[in-house]
């Protein structure tokens, strides 16, 4: 196991940055451009801004942000749905704290809360089965969106309201997965990409193998890689050897979690409580087969089934946050960052999730 | 400017800032005197400086304190900063029905302590009492009078290229002691808060090193907002660097596992202070002297005289800028 003391230890990341900076000065001599990564983790794209890394390293590797945060390629009309859950009477909601501030068509679910709604933020889904238990007279919703890192947290509380024998209490599932995403991404041909950053989380409930499509039938390489500034430089690093090199593979930076198997209890609790689903993507359409919902004999947890909700065609802005989720433009080139848009006033999804490439180039890049 | 209050306008980010600038500037006007954490009163005997505060934190006790040892540390501080000697406190209580009274007399006993050791006088008070669901236990807001010592009124006008940042000691704790005892996060933390009256040690450094260019109290939005509030109100820019900024092992481990930034989680027993250079270290060793800036380090300097950045230089050589507090979902917290 690596010590976090190691992760962080300033020299270590100084020689890193240093090697990488000259691995890039390679790959540039030798094709005549500087490498294309994306990281698909919004996690990752909070730790290349928050490091400074992706400043540093501009001029030398070019690093998009992909759709690796849950909230941002969360569709219009699932957020103006999820709002209007939360308009209903006699219900709490329950939800994440990045969704409070997400705007609908109309309003937020802060404006809802700040209107007298029973809105909850939880740290943990589980956290929501409590409330259910201890409020038996109000129907409790859990807002279900994420991906393969929460997904089987988010089973592990039907679990627990099935033993609980509760009937107040169901989910509304939102839930994204990578490889569908990756594969339309890849299919569109939108971006030119050398290789992808992949994500640590994820890795570990799903395993390296999982990622092993990327050379099977795309022929691009990827690292999974850590969150430290470190280990954020070895997968670059690793990467650029494979592109000089001419190599692909995927490689799992990240062994002191992640597995080749991945987490064969979390991928069990997956299959038996849910099944694959066509999911309406931000900026992507449906993507077939890229969301999981609850199995028709988990029917009386399925918010969706339970609520009727009709929503209409979302309100058209210049928010051009499903392109940014694509990583077709960066943050700057939105008419609204900064301007309409900020975190305090956001407009489009990117601007409000911890892990969002809009409030990640707000927060840590604005301005430089 | 939006319709309804919002839970994140008291943060004391960027929302807090816009809606005082929208709402009071507009009304109240923003004289030379409200730019500090106390109003300088001009034309009284000795000149005063006046503060006033409102209490709100859920929960009313965590380790390290209880809403009213923080009514007095906040108040104390808010006049300290100024350069004032704190001398008058007063107290307005507003009471949830069915309060308990035996919480209230722990509460009023831990303001006479707290008023004792900082040797002001609390002197008037006021009780309100509202209905049940009309108020959450208990609000306290004080108003803080301190006699202003002019030798020891801080100079920012003064502030110049080469200036130091020092900070009193670790950042976060009252922040995460907060999110810990309200205990929503399953997070086995007993971080204590800092809360702590700081005016004598302020006393001791203004007495000994003077020339203070400013001192603040990064309360609500940490150390990262208060600090951007002084680079865009003097237009100075400050550079941090990342790895002398004292933060507790288990707090910033609390932050990793939450996702949050101790630079803008709040304090309530720190102080920033920014003075020449040349003083740097007779000051580290005067604030070292009391028990509440015994990890007192210099954390950053004033780089240059232009355009109020605040930058923070990471320890392997990136250089990233600092915004205000935007955007967090944060508990009450004072």
């Amino acid at each position: 196991m690596e010590s976090l003391e190691t992760l962080s230890d300033p020299a270590l990341a100084r020689q890193s940055l240093e090697a990488v900076v000259e691995l890039a000065g390679e790959f540039k001599k030798k094709f005549g451009r500087v490498p294309v990564l994306m990281e698909v983790c919004g996690s990752h794209t909070m730790a290349f801004a928050k490091s400074g890394l992706k400043t540093r390293l501009k001029d030398h590797v070019r690093l998009i942000a992909g759709p690796g945060c849950p909230v941002c390629v969360t569709d219009q009309k699932s957020i103006d749905a999820m709002i209007q859950l939360a308009e209903g009477s006699n219900r709490i909601l329950c939800t994440f704290g990045d969704m409070m501030r997400v705007p609908g068509s109309k309003v937020s679910l802060m404006n809802s809360k700040t209107d007298g709604k029973d809105i909850r933020v939880i740290y943990s889904p589980l956290d929501s089965v409590k409330i259910a238990e201890e409020n038996p007279d109000k129907e409790v919703i859990l807002l279900g969106i994420g991906f393969e890192t929460t997904i089987p947290i988010l089973t592990l509380a039907i679990r627990e309201a099935e033993r609980k024998e509760l009937k107040n209490y169901s989910v509304w599932m939102t839930t994204k997965l990578v490889e569908p995403v990756m594969r339309a991404l890849l299919d569109s041909g939108e971006v030119k990409l050398d290789g992808f950053i992949l994500p640590g989380h994820v890795s570990v409930v799903l395993g390296k193998k999982s990622f092993d499509f990327l050379v099977e039938d795309y022929q691009i390489s990827g690292v999974i890689t850590g969150f430290e500034p470190v280990q954020l430089l070895s997968g670059i690093y690793k990467l650029l050897e494979l592109l000089l090199e001419n190599k692909f593979d995927v490689l799992n930076d990240y062994p002191s979690v992640v597995k080749d198997e991945g987490n064969l209890t979390a991928q069990k609790l997956l299959k038996q409580y849910l099944r694959l689903h066509d999911e309406d993507w931000r900026g992507m359409g449906t993507i077939p087969g890229s969301g999981l919902v609850l199995k028709e004999e988990y029917a009386q947890f399925d918010a969706k089934k339970r609520y009727e909700v009709s929503v209409g065609e979302p309100r058209k802005t210049k928010c051009r946050c499903g392109e940014i989720i694509r990583g077709l433009i960066n943050p700057e080139s939105c008419v609204l960052f900064n301007k309409g848009c900020t975190p305090a006033h956001p407009i489009g999804p990117c601007m409000v999730s911890t892990e969002g490439t809009c409030a990640a180039h707000y927060q840590y890049m604005r301005g430089e | 400017m939006v319709q309804k209050i919002g839970l994140a306008h008291g943060e004391g980010g960027e929302l807090t800032h816009q809606l005082i600038q929208d709402v009071f500037v507009k009304s109240f006007g923003h004289g030379v005197q409200t730019k500090l954490d106390s109003a300088i009163l001009p034309g009284m005997i000795n000149n005063m400086a006046v503060t006033t505060d409102s209490f709100v934190v859920n929960p009313i006790f965590f380790p390290g304190g209880n809403i009213g040892k923080l009514a007095i540390t906040g108040t104390v501080n808010d006049l300290a900063v100024c350069g004032a000697i704190p001398r008058f406190i007063t107290a307005g209580f507003i009471l949830e029905e069915g309060f308990p009274v035996n919480d209230l007399k722990k509460i009023a006993q831990s303001m006479a302590e707290e008023a004792e050791r900082a040797g002001v006088h609390i002197v008037a008070g006021d009780t309100k009492v509202v209905e049940k669901g009309s108020a959450d236990g208990l609000f306290i807001n004080t108003t803080g009078i301190g006699e202003l010592q002019e030798t020891h009124r801080p100079n920012p006008e003064k502030m110049k290229k080469g200036d130091v940042v020092i900070i009193s000691g670790t950042i976060g704790d009252h922040g995460v002691s907060i999110l810990g005892a309200r205990n929503e996060l399953g997070l086995m933390t007993d971080v204590a808060s800092d809360c702590a009256s700081l005016n004598h040690l302020i006393q001791d450094l203004t007495n000994e090193v003077g020339d203070i260019r400013i001192m603040r109290d990064p309360t609500r939005g940490g150390l990262a907002t208060t600090l951007v509030e002084i680079c865009e109100d003097f237009q100075v820019t400050i550079e941090l660097g990342e790895d002398s900024i004292p933060i507790r092992k288990d707090v910033q481990g609390a932050c990793d596992i939450l996702g949050f930034d101790p630079l803008y989680l709040a304090n309530e027993g720190k102080m920033v202070f920014i003075v020449d250079s040349s003083l740097a270290e007779r000051a580290i060793h005067i604030i070292k002297q009391n028990e509440f800036g015994r990890d007192a380090e210099v954390i950053g300097q004033v780089s240059s005289l232009e355009s109020g950045k605040l930058l923070l230089r990471t320890p392997f050589g990136t250089t990233r800028r600092l915004q205000r507090l935007s955007g967090m979902l944060l508990p009450r917290i004072c």
